[in-house]
């Protein structure tokens, strides 16, 4: 499987850690009550198909968001998380 | 038809023509007392223990390919009770009771083997992490035994103890750990529960689960409508499909795991190794081939099937532990798909709607469970009760905080247990 | 059997080799399996469960039978290993010998031993499994035998990218190859065979009106001189993964005598943008009673091997066949002036013609004789049965294209009636294009224009314009082929390794097993060693028949990588002994080497256990000592391996009251501050201290194992979490080496290299500052790991070495030294401070007492989690103080606590210990451990219980910190 680094072009999935989906995109606020804590922590989508997950490309240090299909592994796109996050 | 020694000999002298069916491929009815969606090894157990447990024999296992054709089948077989968190120490501890009389229950052997797994340790800490195991398991009455690196050495003298990265320091012994051969035990469930009446039905996807009020009535299929008052959700690998059927949303994330197999060799492992550093487990099947595995690849997967950085990750764990494996040959790779839940232990509990029952959540720890899986299941199905040794695999214990069950201490991250 | 004027190699060298000690010789140029058949060797293996004799089959990888062990390595493929002077090949699997194997009473029980036989008996008595029936089924079973040992054979691994990835150099692979590297792509072709060419090789139909096997040649050194093309024979592409990667296997040095140095192995990661599947097909056999004789062989492999290497396997060759291919080889038999006892076809009506040599049609073979090898086959034609004396028989069941690689993504390839095979599906990997053979074009003219339109199609995906070639002239006439067909009664092989027949197959439909996956794991079909390659097809033929169904619904099991077997050293090359884990030295790694300090590992680092002096006996007393030296005098400890970041940039303070669960924005600048991190599922991560260096620039100290964690983790909340924040965080754990220097004189030693005022007034307990250090710019912490008054000290990386040594020897002078992480878990424990021995991953700051470092006012990661009422309960499992309430009482790690008076069983269980050890400042044994509700329970006697360990004590639950818990000595 391979990744287009936004920084440093396709390279192996080896170069990458893989955090999950892309939750971590939408974090509730301190005080969102447990139900949506719960949600956020814990529940996730788990889709057979497209996916958005957020990888860390280890060596240069970027988080991006990868848009990949949980059958086929097919790549769809990368973006920077920071980017997406905003 | 029992099987024995004899029947064996009859058969083979009249040209073996006499040998039936070991399940029918019965034609679905329209309605059950209970319906068990998934034909893998734990969706079988639990048709089976409700036969046998609780006389509940209508009933119904809907798969949707064949039977025993998901993670039971795509296994490194592993057989163990060697947990230490409360919840999961009594639970697998009654899973292998019951595979101790599993031959005999099923009149099939599983070849369950005991042949003692080893779990590897390479410092301080982890000797300690596995003394708190060891005690574990102990005050749960099974076996574990401590050994310190020349005990490790005159159970497994071709480890190389003098130049790995990660020099062994020791290992806990648990001698009644070991292997099953993992078709056999689908297989054994499905002809035991066929035999008490269970209809297993085959090529039958469930495409919906129907839901009146707040109590589930029945499902929807590629063979069509089936009804009944109980469902149980046995899907692991699928689990958050199915569940959305009703309107559930899982702490489940699918990943893939790969394992291995090697050509047939001659005996040269015995036990079963677990070398937590290198995240690397071997064994050696009967018919002669290494069977090894390692970690997940870490990115979510339905495609059952892994990508090369894992492999190679595997094979290096398996050159800087035992090197003489080295000239083996890797004959086929294969990948299941792991439900992967937030503390690393399952889920068997009711759900917000009345008579439907899940059970998931398995990660990569489920062929043993397969036993006491189904006999909890079908407790829970039976009777509307957890049965006590599956208590604590509650869903609502991570929205609570209470009975989290984290062997691995890795946390709420799905994917690192 | 050598045919005179035949093959390849008939002007090579001799090449002596012995075959289970005796000596042979074959060819420069030959495989062992063509060799043999030269010396008129046909008895080459037995097979795996009835020790049936058995013989080559094919003249490649697919080859089920012919296994021997190679210079002590097992399960190695006669048909593809080469032959190289001195050369010692045995067989395998068989007792006393090849001939006489005790075993082949196995073959004799055949009736009792059929599909599944295992799984109906052996259950009783049940102690007999484990004792007596699995001890013989294992040593009966297997194949080869490893050597039990490692040997120390280099083995590599490498990676390649290129624009096309063509497998395969037969006709179609060639042809693309040739097209795409005149094209200027970068091409790499990989090849299985030692000579490139494939099926060109093995046969006399001419390309471009010369020999094939001379248009291959020509090809191959055209691409051998261009720079934008690699050749990589002997290499076998084994699988097919994501994102156009393929693994390769290379085999480098198997083909010659071993050398040091040279691999043996190389394993390849190729990336590819694009990939042409020209690997070709496999030929299958057909079914009929004793089809497995020593001399039976494939059809297509009996032409390679007369043309190739001029080698056949006896002078009287009968072929049998359902398809027009088969015809080939009786005309190429003949033309070499050998007897072809009859060319037998099942199709077409019933009768006999002459052409050179009998040919009956609508025939079939329905039995063979000979004990050790073929003698003779029995032929059901027209007028009946008759006989034919012969010493091979050459079958073909038609070709089956290995679509192996098109379903490493999950694709099913499709079936085909009219060619009786799976061909691959389109598109069912990315980027590759499957031609030739492999894609059901059976003619030579056919695969050459299949190999062309093949690179046309890829090279206009990369952008690259299609050159103009010719195809040159080949043979055109692919035949056609009929019916997978069978005999009735006897025994008919399918999957001639694993012993799986015709009834076994039968047998398992008629239990049940009638899913092709079942019948697969039911029958083992398929599971050994050459993965069903010749004998998958024609069991689905079986299986469809005894299902009353077609093929084409009966559908085919999943092909799984590798295509053929890789070696575990190949594939884990490179991680044997230390190469499997990064070694991560200190600066003064060297310098404790020298003191004589045991190393051991933490994380991927390698720490001092303790620094050994003249007359200590024992690892306890050098730790005594230096836990001595701290709390008297001064004890020096590098303490590098701790994860440093730098945090920089104006929301830094806010960036960090965010990921630490205490406040870092109230930090005044030139203080530090213990910090607690927590993950986002409440429960503590990891602890460290957080030093503020100026307004927006932050030091953040982690333990040793979370270092790399926590730094993707700041990375983390910094871009995904909060990209709000402008803040910068980078690793600087290598750049800067640190040294503590703990103890009542720490301050007089410090202050000695330190050009900075050192009294408690200007760096007061948790002060710190940037100064000096021996005119090297460094930075000063007063922190303490120990309960003694302690510094740390910063320098950059390349001064580490010479600071370390400065201090030891500084320290002995004053009666102290350099001490050990041993020491330094005692000072620790003693002091009741905690490592991931207690934040371990299910501990909250709740359960270490840490709870009002917690902040309320603010969010950070973790803090809605950690107010679960489950992360809250005062029953919770609590950090603890232990102390034996006598002195002789044993405390260990990993015990676990019971009531005074409790039976040491699950349901009493109260607690455990996380950290243990002998204090010498105290005297006794200490402990930390966690213990439910154990905060409100000091003073109350526990029993510790470690059953692995023999041990029991009573032990008094206490405070966790056992040393000045006022901290007046870390003040001073």
């Amino acid at each position: 499987m391979r990744v287009a680094c936004p920084f440093c072009g396709d390279r192996d999935r080896r170069e990458f850690t893989v955090q999950g989906d892309d939750t971590s995109l939408r974090r509730p606020g301190r005080d969102a009550g447990p139900l949506a804590w719960h949600d956020y922590v814990h529940l996730r989508d788990n889709p057979a198909g497209r996916l958005h997950e957020i990888w860390h490309h280890d060596p240069c240090g970027a988080w991006v968001v990868v848009e990949r299909d949980t059958v086929t592994h097919a790549v769809h796109g990368v973006t920077l998380a920071r980017e997406a996050a905003r | 038809m029992r099987y024995s020694g004899l029947r064996l000999i009859r058969e083979g002298l009249r040209g073996n023509a006499g040998w039936t069916r070991a399940w029918r491929d019965p034609v679905p009815r329209p309605d059950y007392d209970a319906i068990v969606i998934g034909g893998g090894g734990h969706g079988l157990s639990t048709a089976y223990y409700l036969a046998r447990n609780h006389g509940i024999t209508n009933v119904a296992v809907l798969e949707k390919g064949y039977l025993g054709g998901g993670n039971v089948g795509r296994n490194t077989t592993i057989v163990r009770a060697n947990y230490f968190l409360p919840g999961n120490s009594e639970f697998y501890s009654h899973s292998l009771k019951l595979w101790e009389g599993l031959e005999a229950e099923l009149n099939y052997n599983v070849m369950h083997s005991q042949r003692g797994l080893i779990n590897l340790f390479h410092s301080d800490g982890q000797r300690d992490a596995f003394v708190r195991r060891g005690n574990a398991m102990a005050a749960q009455g099974d076996d574990a035994i401590l050994l310190d690196r020349e005990g490790v050495r005159e159970h497994l003298p071709y480890l190389d103890f003098d130049n790995a990265r990660f020099p062994i320091h020791g290992g806990l012994l648990h001698p009644r750990g070991g292997t099953a051969r993992h078709d056999a035990v689908a297989w054994g469930y499905a002809r035991g529960a066929d035999r008490r009446g269970v209809d297993l039905i085959q090529n039958c996807e469930v495409t919906g689960i129907d839901v009146e009020g707040s109590r589930v009535v029945g499902v929807q299929t590629t063979r069509g409508p089936i009804r009944a008052p109980k469902v149980g959700i046995v899907v692991a690998g699928r689990s958050s499909q199915v569940a959305a059927m009703a309107g559930m949303r899982l702490p489940i994330e699918s990943h893939i795991l790969q394992a291995f197999v090697t050509e047939g060799l001659k005996p040269v492992i015995h036990h079963v190794i677990s070398f937590g550093m290198g995240h690397f487990y071997i064994s050696q099947s009967d018919k002669g081939g290494l069977v090894f595995g390692g970690d997940l690849d870490f990115y979510a997967s339905y495609a059952a099937r892994g990508n090369l950085p894992m492999v190679e990750h595997v094979m290096e764990a398996g050159m800087t532990l035992m090197p003489m494996i080295g000239r083996a040959r890797v004959l086929r790779s294969w990948g299941g798909i792991m439900d992967m839940s937030p503390d690393g232990s399952p889920i068997i509990d009711r759900t917000h709607i009345d008579g439907l029952f899940l059970n998931c959540g398995w990660n990569y720890g489920g062929f043993k469970a397969v036993p006491a899986s189904g006999w909890c299941m079908a407790h829970l199905m039976a009777t509307g009760q957890p049965h006590a040794v599956a208590a604590r695999f509650r869903l609502d214990r991570f929205a609570t905080g209470r009975g989290i069950m984290d062997e691995e201490g890795t946390g709420a991250q799905h994917s690192l247990h | 059997m050598r045919v005179p004027g035949r093959g390849l190699t008939q002007d090579a060298r001799l090449v002596p080799f012995t075959f289970d000690g005796k000596g042979h010789a074959g060819r420069d140029g030959d495989t062992l399996a063509s060799a043999l058949m030269g010396e008129g060797v046909r008895l080459v293996a037995r097979s795996f469960k009835y020790h049936r004799p058995r013989g080559v089959l094919s003249a490649g990888s697919e080859e089920p039978n012919a296994l021997v062990t190679v210079e002590g390595v097992p399960n190695t493929r006669a048909t593809v290993q080469e032959i190289w002077d001195g050369m010692s090949a045995r067989s395998q699997n068989a007792w006393p010998s090849l001939a006489i194997d005790a075993m082949g009473v196995n073959d004799l029980l055949d009736p009792f031993l059929g599909a599944g036989f295992y799984y109906k008996t052996f259950m009783w008595p049940r102690t007999l499994w484990e004792r007596l029936y699995e001890p013989v089924i294992r040593r009966a079973a297997g194949l080869g035998r490893l050597s039990g040992h490692a040997d120390d054979a280099p083995f590599e691994k490498a990676w390649a990218h290129c624009d096309l990835l063509v497998i395969g150099a037969g006709p179609a692979g060639l042809m693309a190859a040739l097209v795409a590297a005149r094209a200027g792509a970068d091409v790499i072709l990989a090849d299985e065979g030692a000579r490139m060419g494939g099926r060109l090789l093995a046969e006399v139909d001419p390309v471009e009106g010369r020999a094939p096997h001379l248009w291959a040649d020509g090809v191959v050194a055209e691409l051998r001189e261009m720079p934008n093309v690699r050749l990589l024979p002997r290499t076998t592409v084994t699988g097919a993964y994501d994102g156009g990667t393929y693994g390769a296997l290379e085999r480098v040095g198997l083909h010659r005598a071993p050398v040091a140095h040279r691999p043996v192995e190389c394993f390849w990661r190729i990336v590819a943008k694009r990939a042409v599947l020209a690997a070709g097909a496999i030929e299958r056999p057909l079914a009929f009673p004793d089809n497995d004789r020593p001399g039976v062989m494939l059809a297509g492999s009996v032409r390679t091997y007369l043309n190739r290497w001029g080698v056949v396997p006896g002078p009287r060759i009968a072929v049998y066949g359902n398809n027009d291919d088969a015809h080939r080889t009786a005309r190429d038999l003949a033309a070499a002036g050998l007897k072809v006892a009859a060319l037998i076809d099942t199709r077409g009506e019933a009768r006999i013609e002459e052409a050179g040599f009998p040919v009956m049609t609508g025939a079939r073979v329905v039995g063979t004789r000979g004990r050790l090898g073929l003698a003779a086959v029995t032929v059901e034609g027209v007028g009946g049965r008759r006989e034919f004396e012969v010493d091979g028989l050459a079958v073909s069941g038609g070709w089956s294209p290995a679509v192996h690689l098109t379903c490493h993504l999950g694709g099913k390839p499709a079936w085909d009636e009219r060619l009786q095979a799976f061909l691959p599906r389109e598109g069912a990997v990315p980027g590759l294009v499957a031609c030739g053979a492999a894609n059901g074009v059976f003619s030579t003219a056919g695969c050459l224009r299949d190999g062309l339109r093949a690179a046309g199609e890829s090279l206009e995906a990369l952008g690259l314009a299609v050159p103009p070639v010719e195809v040159p002239e080949a043979e055109g006439e692919a035949g056609t082929v009929g019916p997978f067909v069978l005999a009735s009664g006897g025994r008919q092989f399918v999957d001639f390794q694993n012993d799986v027949t015709v009834k076994d197959i039968r047998l398992s439909a008629q239990e049940g097993f009638q899913s092709v996956e079942h019948m697969k794991r039911y029958t083992t079909l398929g599971m050994a060693t050459d993965q069903g390659k010749t004998s998958n097809v024609p069991a689905l033929a079986v299986l469809a028949e005894a299902l009353g169904s077609p093929v084409a619904s009966t559908g085919t099991t999943t092909f799984r990588p590798p295509y053929t077997p890789v070696s575990i050293s190949a594939m884990g090359a490179g991680g044997q002994g230390v190469g499997f884990a990064p070694q991560r030295l200190t600066t003064s790694h060297q310098a404790a080497l020298q003191r004589g300090a045991p190393m051991i590992e933490a994380g991927l680092w390698y720490r001092p256990s303790y620094f050994p002096r003249p007359g200590e006996l024992s690892w306890r007393q050098a730790c005594d000592r230096e836990v001595a030296m701290v709390r008297h005098s001064v004890g020096v400890c590098d303490v590098s391996t701790l994860g440093k970041i730098d945090v920089q940039g104006p929301d830094a303070a806010a960036f960090l009251d965010f990921v630490y669960s205490n406040t870092m924005s109230t930090l005044p600048v030139g203080k530090v501050r213990y910090g607690l991190m927590l993950r986002e599922d409440g429960f503590v991560m990891d602890d460290g201290t957080c030093a503020r260096l100026g307004l927006q620039h932050y030091v953040v100290t982690t333990t040793t194992a979370a270092a790399a964690q926590v730094m993707r983790h700041l990375d983390f909340v910094a871009q995904v979490l909060r990209p709000d924040f402008d803040v910068q965080c980078v690793s600087v754990t290598e750049q800067w080496a640190q040294v503590s220097i703990a103890g009542p004189w720490s301050r007089e030693m410090v202050q000695a290299v330190v050009e900075a005022d050192l009294s408690d007034e200007r760096l007061p307990y948790m002060g710190c500052a940037e100064a000096a250090v021996l005119g090297v710019p460094g930075r000063v912490f007063r922190i303490s790991f120990s309960g003694e008054r302690a510094y740390e000290i910063a320098v950059p990386a390349r001064y580490g070495a010479s600071l370390w040594r400065l201090l030891v020897a500084q320290a002995e002078s004053l009666g102290g030294g350099a001490y050990g992480l041993e020491a330094l878990n005692v000072l620790r424990i003693e002091k009741g401070f905690i490592t991931h021995a207690e934040i371990h991953g299910r501990t909250t700051a709740f359960d270490i007492g840490m709870e009002r470092m917690v902040a309320k006012g603010k969010d950070c990661v973790g803090w809605a989690s950690s107010r679960r009422p489950g992360l809250l309960d005062e029953n919770r499992e609590q950090l603890v103080g232990l102390r034996p309430l006598v002195r002789t009482g044993q405390i260990t790690a990993g015990a676990h606590l019971y009531g005074r008076d409790a039976a040491a069983m699950r349901e009493n269980g109260q607690g455990y210990v996380t950290s243990a050890c002998w204090s010498p400042t105290f005297e006794t044994a200490l402990g930390l451990g966690f213990l439910k509700g154990g905060r409100a329970r000091h003073g109350e006697v526990v029993r510790l219980v470690d059953a692995m360990r023999a041990v029991e004590t009573l032990v008094e639950v206490t405070e966790p910190v056992f040393l000045d818990p006022e901290g007046g000595r870390m003040r001073g």
